[in-house]
């Protein structure tokens, strides 16, 4: 560990197409799971809340699709995306755009899942209040929300987790083109695979490192708000 | 809507109730009108909570119907404060504005006020002792402007001094033309507060009349049995 290629010299050795790497990792996961939350909350509150013919079907595919295999997800986004597919005009295969879409879609439907899970054991709970308090259905979906906050931010991490950490989906609708849509984990793949071993180690204990700061910093959130909204 | 219509009397008329196969209400009648503090007394299990809930519109009798002034929908001159009341995550003052409309007269602030609660208005609502989250459940249901206010054993966890807290209130609820139905198995409290009593043993309402009546010669065995302090099954 003591040539350039430490883990430490990436860190401080200043070298401007690494940040770069790294700023562009966090944009696409934080951006895909913003995204994916926009959508996935409300879905998977609604899911729970309202009882309708195939429901049953709906959780069990949500849930199913926790596992999407993301070259899978690469693959078809990667399709729609191309040149000749229905998408094709807004030319954006290959630039960070198409790498938060497809991962958006490869963490929704994680916080979709947790989220209908979640709201609805909260419902058990708020069930005869908020019905004798009088409150609309819509009303009950975002009070159910706000009142689940500090078990969804849990949610939203396990989504970051998720795009953090994959590869498969951005090499392909991303192209790990260098200093445009290169991410640490296709990164250290192709350090790998061109048997630079020791880059590849350091790369990977930054993103690690990363994920864990993150964390850290949700979890302080969390606590923080929750000691004084209780 | 039902505007300024008025929810009294409240009837019952032969409702059954089961749940999971157990009938838990069986073929009660019951006529709840006027201003008269009602109190529910019974043994654990007799039915007072599930009789609230049917008051409430929040269960379906399975047989006869519940009429509210003589229409089948509750409306909404109606609250109830739950044995265990559900706290939001927010504030004292935000669960009272949660329930408040833009365009209501009351405030939280004369709410808070009214239940004593005003210097805790601030903090969260979860973190306050059970008195206060009681009282807050009682300022949340009155944020509701009811016409009847039911309470499932509002005092069940609270210790004397914050019985004694929750009581005046209701008694000052009370003087300002809320009708109370409050169930509970303290027979003390029962005698503090009602004016009418109804008895319940196994889902039927054995004696309904004046409390001082009530206490001084009930009129059934199960009664007798029950305000000497035996069991009753």
């Amino acid at each position: 560990m003591s040539d350039h290629s430490s883990a430490l010299w990436l860190v401080f050795g200043g070298d401007p197409a690494f940040y770069a790497i790294v700023l562009l990792s966090l944009e696409v996961s934080i951006c895909a799971v913003l995204l994916a939350a926009a959508v996935a909350l409300p879905f998977g509150a609604v899911l729970a809340l309202v009882n309708f013919p195939g429901r049953s079907f709906i959780v069990v595919v949500t849930n199913a699709f926790m596992g999407l295999p993301p070259v899978v997800v690469g693959l078809a986004v990667y399709l729609l995306l191309s040149r000749s597919g229905p998408l094709g005009p807004l030319g954006i295969l290959f630039t960070p755009s198409a790498m938060i879409i497809a991962q958006a879609i490869l963490v929704a439907p994680i916080i979709a899942a947790l989220t209908r899970q979640t709201v609805e054991d909260l419902w058990r709970e708020y069930q005869d209040e908020l019905t004798a308090l009088g409150i609309s259905p819509a009303r009950r979906v975002r009070t159910l929300l706000w009142d689940a906050r500090y078990s969804l931010v849990t949610t939203l991490l396990a989504g970051f987790g998720r795009a953090a950490a994959e590869v498969g989906t951005v090499m392909i609708v991303g192209g790990n083109i260098a200093g445009a849509t290169r991410t640490m984990t296709t990164a250290i793949a192709l350090e790998t695979s061109k048997g630079d071993l020791q880059l590849a180690m350091g790369l990977g204990f930054v993103l690690i490192t990363l994920i864990i700061v993150v964390n850290a910093l949700a979890w302080s959130v969390r606590r923080f708000s929750e000691a004084r909204a209780g | 809507m039902r505007g300024p219509d008025t929810a009294l009397p409240l009837q019952f008329d032969r409702v059954s109730l089961s749940l999971g196969g157990v009938d838990v209400i069986k073929d009660l009648t019951l006529t709840l009108a006027g201003a008269a503090p009602v109190v529910l007394v019974g043994p654990n299990g007799s039915g007072k909570s599930t009789l609230l809930r049917l008051a409430m519109g929040l269960v379906q009798p399975t047989h006869g119907r519940v009429t509210w002034g003589g229409l089948a929908a509750p409306g909404d001159r109606l609250a109830i404060v739950f044995q265990r009341p559900v706290m939001l995550r927010r504030s004292a003052r935000a669960n009272i504005d949660y329930v408040l409309g833009r365009s209501d007269k009351l405030s939280a602030s004369v709410l808070l006020e009214r239940v004593g609660l005003a210097h805790v208005a601030n903090r969260p609502a979860r973190r306050l002792s059970g008195g206060e989250q009681q009282r807050l459940a009682l300022a949340r249901a009155l944020a509701r402007n009811p016409e009847i206010l039911l309470l499932d054993e509002p005092s069940a966890s609270l210790d004397p001094a914050a019985t004694k807290a929750l009581e005046d209130i209701l008694r000052e609820v009370a003087a300002s033309g809320v009708k109370i139905v409050m169930s509970t198995h303290d027979i003390g409290q029962a005698r503090r507060i009602g004016a009418e009593v109804v008895f319940l043993v196994g889902g039927r309402a054995i004696e309904h009349g004046p409390a001082a009546r009530f206490f001084s010669s009930p009129a059934s065995r199960e009664a007798t049995a029950f305000l000497k302090g035996e069991l009753v099954l």
